[in-house]
């Protein structure tokens, strides 16, 4: 970047997609590292560089810078400024070549801000330089954090994603990225569903099972008991010999 | 065929579900063993003792570095019994002593003492011993009876009946900080010796009281060139102590003596005694060992003064003493002779010695061929008894590097040999056999290019002519085989006779052991068809197993080639070999100067039809093997295609490269995991054989949920470094390997490991310990595409701009699992089962379908319609999904599945400390017809349809000519 002249660069920048992902931040994550978390977060910048050589050998320059904003509602943008001439013959060059279009951020932490620890290293990804030419500059940057909010990861697509050999007459194409932005936190795996599991049973309980267990013997098999007392009372009444027996019938 | 097992009713109301879903997988009584084996192993002998009690026993006792206590039959090698305890520290077998009928076993660094029943094996009594390390322990007499055992520990020494384990006393060692007390004697006085030395200054006698434990006497002696008791000093003669100064060698019976032998440059020399018998005195002879190969047996005269050498043994490998009745023999191996170890041809000679006078015992020869591909001999055990004719007879435990037991009875026959080096199996692969001779020659005929009309026709006159020899040979061999009783003919497998069967269920199994002894196994009859020894192999190699070629390439042999890598440093060596012989290939293998990061067989092939190995070292330098021109120019064109990763879980780091023309490396991506925060414990792609046959699956509604083929996918599993049960955290990420893009990232919470999980597909099913809930619970994570395909016809890692969608559930699981592996098909359409192993040593086949994340909460007419089990919480465990119903897999390690010819079948081979091999039917045999398939009614049925359709249309035909008529 330092090689192109500031004064040729419109230093327009895009307002890129942001976006906020607060159905993730709602788990415990850094719960433990939560204390800071109700100071006012500004959010701070990290600069994203990216690097395409003829040659393959890396030499990474100034892209963009990318505001990262910590806390319960994570979010990042990206304020970027357009490819110069010189970068975009370049990139064009890289293309025919089947080169690599390679992207790095620093490690950083987006909930530990007190300590403003620079981890040292960068996380790197790469496309294919054709499929970026080829798609007009539309990438998806997505950031991945872990559960402590350590950035652990960084990836690139375009889309479309193919090179399929088109040529890229339209130098304007070329000139601004049009960037989609997402940062991803883990999920949480799901548990074993017990609650809910043992709740089902116990409606399908209630409808099937209870009403049938509740039924007593009587309650079952009257219309065969009653006629049958019926019958030997009626039997017993005629000849008063057998009360034995029917009481032995009628219990 | 019997009547299938029963199912037992399920009685939970969680299983009633289930029942709807009968699967029966048991096995028939009376298909027990025709398609499975199992070998049990012990590990490598520490001590071993003969049974010595009565002159007919065909006991022997060993006890291993596996803290296994066993029992076999000397005559067959079978094991009678065998205890196996706790793995690791907790258990290690510190001595073994035997007495009579007794054991005696202390465990886990003098934790425990074990007193075992040696005819049937069971437990005598087990005491506790008091906290300490121990040292060493010996039987007490009294008077000419056995009755006590005592132990040392660092300090203090304890004696214990030998009837029911109970203390006698404890005493506290006297200076026990000072001195290292490191043995205790016994020679059937009413007293125990204890020895302790402090290291070059002096020497610390204390003679306790049997009776009570007071110390009657207490001696110092001046020994500044003793360093440690237990290495360089043995009792010999009436309680003699005998040293040797490895500085000056000179021999100490306390009155100072020196020898005028030659001790080997760098050699410690090594005292060898004998007590026969608790009771009496050691005997007064004694080994010398002078170097690896040269013994002296010495004799202490009686006026216990004076040493007189009785014999020089030289070359001599091992020697060992051994008592019978009065008789105490002296046992010497030495190599039979020197220039046959040019040669290559190494056999060995045991000759018994009159320990008392040194003269060699007549008719005692006993010379046994030493096996090339396996190790030195290490150790000896003999065991000498009194024939009729009161001469000594004897046999022999020969104890190799290897692990290897060799039992050797006069004159020379080798009994049994047990190949103790399988119970720690490292890894493994299963390789197809050759095709037959006959089969090989057709094979061959296609396979070369052709040259010409005539030569052509010369080829073909000539394999038929081979054929129809083959042919004739066959028919010979069924004539005269005919003639012998049906019991003789026997179908002994050995490696000239061995060829693929119809669909390919035979094979050979390769096994690599920790001790670096490799073995073909026959998978069917699961004998050892050939062996290898790996010599300088260092403890903590690690090793992988590559098949570089099959054996579908005749006639260029498969190969195979294994990667040893020594843990610590990083370098490694090759060692290519062909896998169905285990001849070492003469193909030189490349020089590895620098430690190797990564190894990876590419898809590519050589002109020699060999898959091309990427060995990645330190300086992510590429070296190619085989590395001909042809290899290197694919290499070439290929570079820019070739992706690989390195993953360095020191430091969390994740990282790929990709291959550039010149074979050197660039990184293109690089994912770091903060080592703060979570640590990689594991890394899992997906097996590069298997198949996948239906891209998706059709849902309820007649539309197909497209499956996320990744074939670049890996599984990374995380631990947190917090162990605290309510942060402590199991990370699941999954990464591809080409872009390094984290496809999904879930962390289970509240979790622990050790978690073992399984990738295959599109799915990942692992296990972890739920700290909260205190279970071990089953999570499935499953990758579907959506409903539409992004490109169909060809997956490409950097062509894939959506993530796919992912679907997770999780169960409980009543039991922990040491192991898990998931089946393997030829083309994958049969149904995936998971195998899993227990601790109890049981492995289950749990049937993919009940970890389906797709299972509904709720039942709907299209779940139904899609033959989903509706969800329940808890994972069953059934009986008749053990494969290897009683025959118990201890401490099952791994699980190897291979395919075979037949799609419904899949081999499965489980390896810890036994070995099991059986076949698995995940969809029941739907390829293959049963065994009580009713030839006779079906093709009854068809010649009666058939006849009846003749008789009725010749019937029609007369009906019709009639009906013209008319």
């Amino acid at each position: 970047m330092a090689s192109v002249p500031r004064s040729f660069l419109l230093l327009s920048i895009i307002p890129t997609i942001l976006i906020l992902c607060a159905d993730f931040a709602c788990c415990n994550t850094g719960r433990k590292t939560g204390d800071g978390l109700d100071t006012d977060f500004s959010g701070f910048s990290v600069p994203l560089e990216h690097s395409f050589e003829v040659d393959d050998v890396s030499r990474f320059r100034m892209r963009g810078a990318l505001q990262l904003r910590g806390g319960r509602e994570t979010s990042v943008s990206l304020s970027q400024s357009q490819l110069s001439e010189e970068d975009r013959n370049t990139l064009k060059e890289v293309a025919a070549v089947d080169g690599l279009y390679k992207i790095r951020v620093p490690r950083v932490s987006l909930t530990d801000r007190q300590t403003e620890r620079q981890m040292d290293g960068y996380l790197t990804a790469f496309v294919r330089a054709c499929s970026l030419v080829e798609s007009h500059l539309s990438d998806v940057i997505t950031l991945h954090t872990d559960v402590s909010g350590y950035l652990i990861g960084v990836s690139i697509v375009t889309i479309p994603g193919a090179c399929r050999g088109t040529e890229v007459e339209d130098e304007v194409d070329l000139e601004a990225f049009n960037t989609t932005l997402t940062i991803i936190v883990p999920t949480n795996a799901p548990q074993p569903e017990t609650a809910l599991f043992i709740e089902r049973m116990d409606i399908e309980h209630e409808k099937r099972g209870k009403p049938q267990e509740q039924k007593s013997f009587f309650a079952k098999y009257w219309m065969y008991i009653v006629p049958l007392v019926l019958f030997l009372m009626m039997s017993g009444a005629q000849d008063q010999s057998g009360g034995g027996a029917a009481n032995g019938g009628g219990r | 065929m019997k009547p299938p097992a029963k199912m037992s009713k399920p009685t939970s109301l969680f299983v009633i579900f289930f029942s709807l879903f009968v699967m029966s997988e048991a096995v028939f009584e009376d298909q027990v063993g025709k398609f499975d084996w199992r070998q049990q192993y012990v590990g490598k002998t520490l001590f071993a003792h003969f049974d010595s009690h009565s002159q007919s026993s065909k006991k022997l006792f060993l006890a291993t570095d596996k803290n296994i206590f066993a029992s076999f039959n000397s005559r067959t090698g079978e094991l009678f019994w065998r205890h196996v305890d706790k793995a690791g520290p907790e258990g290690t077998i510190d001595i073994l002593l035997l007495h009579g009928q007794d054991a005696l076993m202390v465990v886990g660094g003098g934790r425990l003492l074990r007193s075992w029943d040696t005819n049937m094996g069971g437990l005598n009594w087990e005491a506790v011993l008091d906290t300490g390390s121990f040292q060493a322990a010996c039987f007490v007499a009294m008077q000419d009876t056995v009755k006590h055992v005592a132990v040392l520990k660092k300090a203090a020494i304890s004696l214990h009946y030998l009837t029911n384990g109970h203390q006698k006393w404890v005493e506290n060692l006297p200076d026990s900080d000072t001195v290292q007390y490191q043995a205790v004697y016994s020679g059937g006085e009413e007293e125990v010796y204890v020895l302790g030395v402090v290291p070059n200054s002096h020497l610390t006698i204390i003679a306790y009281s049997l009776e009570d434990g007071e110390i009657i006497k207490q001696r110092s002696v001046e020994a500044p060139w003793l360093s440690s008791v237990e290495s360089s000093c043995v009792v010999v003669g009436h309680g003699v102590l005998m040293c040797v100064d490895t500085a000056t060698l000179a021999l100490y019976a306390l009155p100072i003596q020196s020898l005028d032998l030659e001790v080997s440059p760098g050699f410690q020399p090594v005292l060898v005694s004998s007590q026969p018998h608790p009771a009496r005195s050691p005997i007064s002879e004694f080994f010398l060992q002078l170097g690896p190969d040269h013994h002296v047996l010495l004799q202490l005269n009686a006026d216990g003064y004076t040493i007189a050498p009785l014999r020089d043994f030289q070359p001599a490998f091992l020697v060992s003493f051994s008592t019978t009745g009065e008789k105490t023999v002296a046992a010497v191996m030495t190599p039979k002779n020197e220039t046959v170890k040019k040669k290559k041809n190494v056999a060995c000679a045991i000759n018994l010695f009159s320990a008392d006078s040194g003269r060699r015992l007549l008719d005692t020869t006993v010379i046994f061929p030493l096996d090339l591909n396996g190790g030195k001999p290490f150790k000896l055990y003999v065991h000498a008894f009194l024939k009729k004719d009161d001469s000594v007879g004897y046999r022999v435990l020969v104890q190799t590097q290897d692990h290897a037991l060799t039992f050797i009875q006069q004159p020379g026959r080798v009994v049994w040999t047990r190949e103790e080096a399988l119970a720690d199996v490292v890894t493994m692969e299963m390789v197809d056999l050759p095709l037959t001779g006959t089969q090989a020659e057709l094979e061959g005929e296609f396979g070369k290019k052709a040259d010409g009309l005539f030569p052509m026709v010369l080829k073909r006159l000539s394999s038929q002519v081979i054929l129809l020899q083959a042919w004739l040979a066959h028919l010979w061999k069924l004539f005269y085989e005919a003639r012998k009783p049906h019991g003789q003919v026997k179908n002994e497998v050995t490696i000239e006779t061995l060829s693929r069967d119809e669909f390919n269920l035979q094979k050979m199994m390769v096994m690599v052991t920790a001790s670096g002894k490799l073995f073909g196994i026959d998978s069917k009859s699961g004998s050892i068809l050939w062996k290898h020894y790996l010599e300088n192999v260092q403890p903590n190699a690690v090793f992988k197993l590559i098949v570089q070629r099959t054996t579908a390439h005749f006639p260029h042999p498969p190969q195979c080639t294994l990667l040893i890598k020594d843990k610590d440093t990083g370098l490694a060596s090759l060692h290519v070999f062909n896998p169905i012989f285990g001849r070492k290939s003469h193909i030189a293998p490349p020089a590895l100067p620098r430690p190797i990061l990564q190894s990876l067989l590419l898809p590519v092939i050589d002109q020699d039809y060999a898959k091309v190995l990427l060995l990645v070292d330190d300086q992510y330098k590429v070296t190619a093997f085989p590395s001909t021109k042809n290899v290197l120019q694919q290499l070439q064109e290929m570079a820019s295609s070739i992706f690989f990763y390195l993953i360095r879980s020191d430091q969390g780091n994740l990282s790929g490269f990709r291959l550039r023309k010149d074979l050197s490396t660039e990184r293109i991506w690089e994912v770091v995991l903060p080592t703060e925060v979570q640590k990689i414990v594991a890394v899992n792609g997906k097996r590069p054989n298997e198949h996948v046959h239906s891209q998706g699956r059709v849902m309820g509604d007649r539309s197909v949920l497209y499956k996320y083929l990744n074939p670049n996918l890996l599984a990374v599993v995380t631990e947190s470094t917090d162990a605290h049960p309510e942060r402590a955290f199991v990370g699941v990420f999954l990464v591809d390997g080409v872009t390094g893009r984290i496809i999904h990232e879930a962390v289970q919470r509240k979790a622990r490991g050790p978690v073992h999980f399984v990738h295959s597909e599109n799915w990942v099913v692992y296990e972890y310990w739920n700290t909260k809930s205190r279970r071990n619970e089953f999570s499935v994570l499953e990758l579907f595409e959506g409903t539409e395909l992004y490109n169909s016809t060809v997956f490409s890692s950097l062509d894939r701009p959506h993530l796919p969608q992912v679907l997770q559930q999780t169960y409980i699981f009543p039991s922990p699992i040491t192991t898990m592996e998931a089946t393997l098909t030829e083309k994958g359409i049969t149904s995936r089962h998971l195998l899993v192993g227990l601790p109890s040593g049981a492995i289950l086949s749990l049937p993919k379908m009940f970890l389906d994340p797709r299972r509904p909460e709720v039942v709907t007419e299209h779940s139904r319609e899609e033959n989903l089990i509706p969800y329940a919480p808890e994972m069953p465990i059934r009986t008749e999904w053990f494969i290897n119903y009683n025959q118990t897999v201890a401490r099952v390690k791994g699980i190897y599945t291979a395919p075979s010819g037949l799609e419904s079948t899949c081999l499965v081979v489980a390896y810890g400390l036994d070995i099991y091999q059986t076949r698995v039917y995940p969809s029941k045999q739907f390829d293959v017809l049963k065994d009580d398939y009713d030839y006779v009614l079906i093709s009854s049925v068809l010649f009666a349809l058939f006849f009846a359709t003749m008789i009725s249309k010749r019937l029609a035909q007369v009906k019709l000519l009639n009906r013209a008529w008319r």
